[in-house]
């Protein structure tokens, strides 16, 4: 009798290693395979606090974690080893999540409302931008202690929300203040006393971004047609303005929901930008920086993405139109491609080197993946009011 | 559900209606529903989806309290040039504004 309970044990003891073994392990397990992270990303579910893990190669999903907080208008950048992903909530929250443990392994509320952040060019630091109060946040990337703050105070007592945070090369990060129409750069090259400089921008700045090679900052305006921008390889000659008075004095349309930009507007010698309050697409020249045209869209546009290669150009909608997306050829400048992925299209993420592009459709419930050759629908996977997509490619990217 | 909050919802809208001068029409369940999202998502990609603030203010009792309700339904209706603000006429009767500063007022529904 004895001997059998023993043998059972063993049994059920050997069942239950074998299950643990082999696979990673959902919702926070410990079971870690040995392998790279250089094709796997996150997909936000804004509504409930989770983050799906997503693998590109396989197309699915392989682990869900939860208990991130409010995760509307969420980002996310990765440590330069690509395996810890940082995780800002709108509520404040900023949390490191390891890809391979599928588990939180930190978590801080760092302020009251954050809308994204950045990690420096060392991987050290990692910086929170917040609209209330108004400012950055430096944490320690490994600890995620609190190294330093710059408040963004323009004027005596008046706080402006940070927007277009953006890590620039010498540990530096550029940012621009909504309410104070300025773009500032702190340097922590002592993490604790960052340094900052100051350059009048224009008109409510409502995002940013640096050039792929991190030389140029670039701000676009609300307030005004234009886009303010910075060569932060000769700060001394200020910002100045680009494509000044596209809108041509005309009325503009309402804008439901303000673009983003970040890094991916270069592609084939031009940057690609959204314009506020007109359904366009515009090109400058990245020499010159003067306008080269523009191409009509279908509505407000809100990501303007090059793909990795520079050959196309991925554009999704405000609202109303938030459930189409535009391709743009890079070479003729014209839209070449009009899909419907779903309803209300919130994000779109190249896979490393462009094969493929994952779209989240909030309303669906769902993350479609197309060919961007043949823009053929080849998968999809299910999220829970899916919004950004995040893949570690980002990790060894220059404003990412 | 218990009939304070019914009341003082009614109340609401007797009030709304009284100062907007306009009717007091209820959307539909279904459309109510619709409102929801539209506020929560939409609206919440400026205001924050749990409409605490973002790149336009919050949008709480406690912040909209001491504001003239009609004034934020003109606000929701026309927007407000020069700032952020859209005008949402397109896609809201001026009663399913009011029926929203009605929520907003009291704590928005999830
Ligand atoms: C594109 C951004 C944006 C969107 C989308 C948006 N708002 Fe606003 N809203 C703002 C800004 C910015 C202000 C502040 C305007 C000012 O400076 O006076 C504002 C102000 C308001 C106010 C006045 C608040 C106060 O304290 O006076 C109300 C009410 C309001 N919005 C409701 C809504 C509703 C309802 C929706 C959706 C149907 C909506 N907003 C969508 C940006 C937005």
């Amino acid at each position: 009798m004895k001997t059998v309970l023993h043998l059972l044990w063993l049994i059920a003891a050997a069942l239950l290693l074998s299950a643990c073994a082999g696979s990673l392990q959902r919702e926070g397990g410990s079971a870690v395979q040995l392998r790279g992270t250089g094709d796997l990303g996150l997909v936000i579910e804004r509504a409930s606090g989770h983050v799906t893990l997503v693998n590109t190669s396989t197309r699915e999903a392989y682990a869900r974690v939860g208990g991130l907080g409010d995760l509307s208008h969420a980002s996310v950048v990765y440590s330069r080893d690509a395996r810890y992903a940082y995780v800002f909530g709108r509520d404040g929250g900023l949390s490191k999540i390891d890809l391979l443990e599928a588990r939180i392994v930190k978590r801080v509320i760092q302020s009251g409302n954050a809308i994204g952040g950045s990690i420096s060019q060392d991987g050290r630091i990692v910086v929170a931008q917040n609209y209330t109060p108004g400012g950055i946040k430096a944490f320690d990337a490994e600890t995620l202690e609190l190294l330093a703050e710059v408040p963004a105070e323009y004027a005596p007592g008046k706080f402006s929300k940070v927007v277009g945070l953006a890590d620039v090369p010498g540990n530096r990060f550029a940012y621009a203040l909504f309410d104070g129409g300025e773009i500032w750069v702190s340097d922590f090259s002592d993490p604790k006393k960052p340094l900052t400089q100051r350059f009048p921008a224009g008109q409510q700045p409502y995002d940013g971004l640096v050039t792929p090679n991190g030389r140029h900052y670039l701000a676009g305006l609300f307030g005004e047609d234009g886009i303010a921008m910075l060569d932060l390889w000769q700060p001394e000659l200020g910002a100045r303005k680009i494509l000044e008075k596209y809108g041509k004095g005309e009325e503009k349309l309402p804008v439901f929901k303000m673009p983003h930009l970040r890094g991916w507007s270069m592609a084939a010698g031009r940057a690609w930008l959204p314009a506020i309050g007109r359904h366009d697409v515009l090109m400058a020249d990245a020499d010159t920086w003067r306008e080269r045209g523009r191409v009509a869209v279908k509505g407000q546009p809100v990501f303007v993405m090059a793909s990795p290669d520079g050959r196309q150009i991925w554009v999704n909608f405000a609202f109303p139109d938030n459930g189409w997306v535009q391709v743009i050829d890079t070479l003729s400048g014209k839209v070449v491609q009009t899909l419907q992925p779903g309803k209300a299209v919130l994000h779109m993420e190249f896979t490393p080197r462009g094969e493929a592009v994952w779209i989240s459709a909030r309303d669906d419930n769902r993350v479609l993946i197309y060919d961007t050759r043949t823009f053929r629908q080849l998968g999809s996977l299910t999220a829970e009011a899916p919004s950004g997509i995040f893949f570690t490619s980002r990790a060894a990217r220059i404003g990412f | 559900m218990s009939t304070r909050p019914a009341l003082r919802r009614l109340l609401a809208a007797f009030c709304l209606g009284g100062l907007a001068g306009i009717s007091l029409a209820q959307p539909s369940p279904a459309r109510q529903q619709e409102l929801i999202h539209l506020v929560r998502q939409d609206c919440g990609s400026c205001h924050g989806m749990t409409l605490q603030g973002g790149l336009g203010p919050a949008l709480l009792p406690s912040t909209l309290a001491d504001k003239p309700a009609e004034s934020l339904v003109a606000t929701i209706v026309y927007g407000r040039p020069g700032t952020a603000m859209p005008p949402w006429q397109r896609f809201l009767a001026e009663d399913e504004a009011q029926w929203i500063v009605g929520r907003l007022l009291e704590g928005f529904p999830k």
